[in-house]
């Protein structure tokens, strides 16, 4: 069932499926945390903003990223940002939930005492409420990244290099090597990703591992 | 080093923290301090009591500006604190909250250095000093690297005290600090805040519900009330006993039994007479007796026409003299078979037995002089 001459003769070919997948689902995850930060941050210092944030975010959410790709077409054509543009929007908007609820999980007592410390607010944002919400936006990441790889596929239909070239190679030619690959690949780079950030997490939050609730 | 900016401003020395006609009223009207006026002195340790609703922790923490007051004036040392900037004063102000409020994502040294590294002292510098408070307030060195959730309930408030104590500011402020812990570790922290305050001298304002816990601390008690105004402000012993108002001495509660834990044991006289070695032999005696060991430990209690050491009755309580009050002499004399407290000097080396009599004499004299 599985042509391993056909893995052999179009490895290097895979390889920058491989390559270009990942960069189409990383760049997204960096851009939309970039761009849910200050989003995040501003609907906790806003409360007003937040319920806006959220309704258009879940709105977008909703949006098949099909029918994103198509609707980018015109104005990006054919390039890895047709891609790109969706897949940001949608990691923004998962994160945004994480970052508030984040920033937000700071307990009251601390945030008390940080404000008597005298701490600033902003100093307090970065030094006291962003590191303590570092385990819900690196959660909010995890799954963000590992749906990013998923979703990437779809971009080869509108012609934007990813693994999922080699799922329309399969199915035009009735063969099934080329889709196993991508099968397998995919999970692949999901378990690898999910397992970077897992350590990413053990080294940024010594202190939350077996975080005890009093 | 940026020094704290209140202490900039009022020398070395602690600052004292004066009220004047200070009012907290809320948007929809309810007041919550209502136009108090009150000196808490320099290096004293103030407490404010009352019961819960009536405005002493919003009082505390007007002082700090973590509450602005609506009206009236609140000086540290001779200075209006509404003309400090809001970070800056409370920088100069030592705070320890209930449940500590230590930062979770910081280790226990990092959150002692807290508020030096805030005022721009170099992180190496700082890590030196707390590691000093660290020892300082009864902790291990061991624990420096720990995280808060690797700390006891007891150990993450002397964390808290620590860290408040850091950048050595000339007022301490502290809101009900030890309410959420067990009996136990509570009375160690006190003895542990006394026996530093008697270091360090602060101005100490603390907060709490507990009666016992205010005469134990305080040098002087404000009582507060319903409508957040002062039923009075004195100290612990002249609250006891000449309360202000029925309200203060139904607060009080026991206020004779109470009084008792502020009489010192010092005058107290102790009679030897009746203390045996327990290697000496036993002559006849219709007298209760002490038997003691070669370091002077209290053993066993000899009862009256007992000839034999049987180790029937130990002895349970004993009190030191001059450092434990009239009530633990008391709780010695009650708990013993003779109804005799014994008197130990701090390396519990008994001095002697006290008589009922003798309680009756000192706490007289007691009377006699707080009344004069």
């Amino acid at each position: 069932m599985l042509d391993t001459a056909w893995i052999w003769r179009n490895l290097p070919k895979i390889w920058d499926l491989l390559v270009q997948h990942a960069v189409l689902s990383y760049v997204p995850v960096v851009v939309g945390l970039l761009i849910a930060l200050p989003v995040g941050i501003a609907c906790v210092r806003w409360r007003w903003c937040y319920p806006i944030a959220l309704a258009a975010s879940s709105a977008f959410f909703a949006i098949p990223s099909l029918a994103l790709f198509v609707l980018l077409l015109p104005y990006t054509g054919l390039t890895a940002a047709t891609a790109i543009i969706p897949l940001t929007l949608y990691t923004a908007s998962l994160l945004l939930r994480n970052i508030v609820d984040g920033i937000r999980s700071t307990d009251d007592s601390v945030r008390q005492a940080a404000a008597a410390m005298g701490y600033r607010p902003m100093r307090r944002l970065v030094s006291i409420e962003l590191p303590i919400a570092t385990p819900l936006i690196l959660g909010g990441l995890r799954v963000a990244a590992v749906a990013n790889i998923s979703m990437v596929s779809v971009a080869s239909v509108i012609g934007v290099a990813s693994l999922g070239d080699l799922f329309i190679d399969g199915t035009q030619r009735f063969f099934a090597t080329p889709i196993i690959v991508g099968i397998v690949l995919t999970a692949v780079l999901a378990l690898i990703t999910d397992l970077v950030l897992v350590s990413v997490q053990r080294v940024l939050t010594p202190w939350g591992q077996t975080r005890r609730s009093k | 080093m940026t020094k704290p900016a209140v202490r900039a401003h009022s020398a070395e020395t602690p600052a004292s923290v004066t009220f004047q006609s200070v009012t907290k009223r809320y948007p929809d009207g309810t007041i919550g301090v209502d136009g108090i006026d009150l000196v808490c002195e320099a290096g004293k340790i103030t407490v404010f009591v009352g019961p819960s609703g009536c405005g002493k922790t919003t009082t505390l923490r007007m002082i700090n500006r973590m509450i602005s007051p609506s009206s009236g004036t609140i000086l540290i040392g001779d200075r209006d604190s509404a003309t400090f900037d809001e970070a800056q004063l409370r920088r100069g102000i030592g705070y320890v909250i209930q449940n500590a409020g230590l930062f979770p994502h910081r280790t226990v040294i990092d959150n002692i250095a807290t508020v030096p590294v805030l005022l721009g002292v170099n992180r190496r510098e700082a890590r030196a000093a707390a590691m000093e408070l660290l020892e300082r307030v009864g902790l291990d060195a061991s624990l420096a690297k720990k995280y808060p959730y690797q700390l006891s309930g007891g150990q993450q408030q002397r964390v808290g005290v620590a860290r408040a104590l850091a950048a050595d500011p000339p007022v301490l402020l502290m809101d009900e600090p030890f309410s959420a812990i067990d009996p136990v570790v509570r009375a160690e922290l006190q003895d542990e805040l006394l026996r530093l305050q008697r270091e360090i001298g602060k101005t100490v304002i603390f907060v709490t519900h507990d009666m016992d816990e205010a005469i134990r601390l305080a040098d002087r008690i404000v009582v507060f009330q319903r409508g957040g105004t002062i039923a009075q402000s004195d100290t612990p012993e002249r609250l006891l006993i000449e309360p202000a108002s029925p309200f203060v001495r139904d607060f009080t509660g026991d206020s004779g039994i109470k009084w008792l834990s502020l009489m010192s044991t010092e005058q107290i006289a102790s009679s030897s007479s009746r203390l045996v070695s327990e290697r000496d032999s036993l002559t006849p005696s219709d007298e209760w007796r002490l038997s003691v060991d070669d370091a002077g430990v209290a053993q066993y209690w000899i009862a009256p026409g007992q000839v034999e050491h049987t180790l029937a009755t130990p002895c349970r309580r004993t009190f030191v003299v001059g450092l434990d009050p009239m009530r633990a002499a008391l709780d010695s004399s009650l708990m013993s078979p003779a109804g005799l407290a014994v008197a130990t000097d701090e390396s519990q080396r008994v001095l002697g037995l006290v008589d009922f009599a003798q309680f009756d004499a000192a706490i007289h004299r007691y009377r006699s002089t707080a009344h004069a």
